[in-house]
């Protein structure tokens, strides 16, 4: 009875909806999207975790002439690296755009993040088809199949991100977006750092590590 | 009636603890643009150091494997810090986040342990 009084309360207040806080009349005073957006991605280092510990382990575990140091190209994943390090802070700014209230800006930054994240996933396409041109399959050892595994599932992760932040982009623009705007963005823009954090992870531990 | 004044009294006491925990939520000052950008440039400069360094493996010797873990934690807890805006939000976000990294690193650690990848 409470719970349904207090809910009816928070949606009779004009200001709720103007203001987007609709969603912080939760039980802990925090948002729900938010809070599950955060065990999502809690979550996702599970998974993420355990294809990095695969790759470690079956790492070494290949024919002498299609080793990692063999086929790696560290000045061109550098290059990738770089290129998703920056579509983090392009993310911030549309983030931070939105809380202004900023649509013209929150849409430049947003569809400058989806390029900046298509190219990545560019590289990274032409960087498998060069490994495959040398002769590493999926199959062709258990370096290669943990290394695809690891390196695809975070190229689908980032595609997945560009198909959001395009999403999003459409949905401002037609203003679709119900309640809190700078939430939904935000939300948007947890995912897309999480998607950068697990490069900074596998950058260092696949590519520049020696196996 | 008096449900009505009850309920509008509930509802205040409830907004106002909601604007409470939403103030405690949000403490901390929001960074500027121009700060993002500053610690996406000392990043990119990591990221550089970084690259030089597997390039020094046999100069560097023992140093180089702990030289490139701290850099990495550097860079993947600057950017949960402050381009996730961890460190300024509520504890319930950090404790949901951290608990499943802890996880994760706990339970592939020891995998590994069996496996005797450490051993190698």
């Amino acid at each position: 009875m409470a719970d349904v009084a207090i809910h009816e309360t928070s949606h009779d207040d004009p200001g709720h909806d103007d203001h987007g806080h609709d969603d912080h009349a939760t039980s802990t005073g925090l948002s729900n999207n938010k809070l599950g957006m955060w065990i999502f991605l809690g979550s996702e280092c599970l998974l993420f975790g355990g294809l990095i510990a695969t790759y470690m382990l079956y790492r070494g575990r290949h024919s002498e002439n299609l080793g990692p140091d063999q086929v790696w190209d560290i000045p061109f994943t550098s290059a990738s690296s770089f290129v998703l390090l920056m579509s983090s802070l392009t993310m911030v700014l549309a983030v931070t755009a939105a809380q202004r209230k900023d649509d013209r800006n929150t849409n430049l930054w947003l569809t400058i993040t989806a390029l900046l994240g298509s190219l990545f996933v560019a590289g990274q396409v032409y960087e498998f088809t060069t490994f495959y041109r040398e002769g590493l399959g999926f199959t062709t050892s258990l370096f290669a199949s943990s290394f695809y595994t690891l390196t695809g599932f975070h190229g689908v992760h980032v595609t997945v991100g560009v198909i959001m932040l395009l999403a999003t982009v459409g949905m401002i623009m037609k203003r679709r977006i119900p309640g809190d705007k700078a939430e939904v963005v935000e939300l948007v823009g947890l995912y897309w750092h999480f998607v950068d954090i697990v490069w900074i992870l596998i950058f260092t531990l696949v590519y520049l590590i020696p196996a | 009636m008096s449900d009505t004044t009850e309920t509008t009294e509930l509802g205040e006491g409830y907004d106002q603890r909601n604007q409470a925990v939403e103030h405690g939520a949000h403490q901390g000052e929001h960074w500027s643009d121009l700060k993002f950008v500053y610690l996406a440039l000392a990043l990119a400069v990591i990221t550089a150091i970084e690259v030089a360094l597997s390039y020094m493996v046999d100069d560097l010797g023992p140093v180089f494997l702990p030289a490139l873990l701290i850099l990495m934690f550097i860079k993947f807890f600057s950017v949960v810090s402050y381009f996730m805006h961890l460190k300024f939000d509520h504890r319930l976000f950090s404790l949901m986040f951290y608990m499943g990294l802890i996880l994760a690193v706990v339970v592939y650690s020891i995998a590994l342990f069996t496996f005797k990848f450490f051993d190698a």
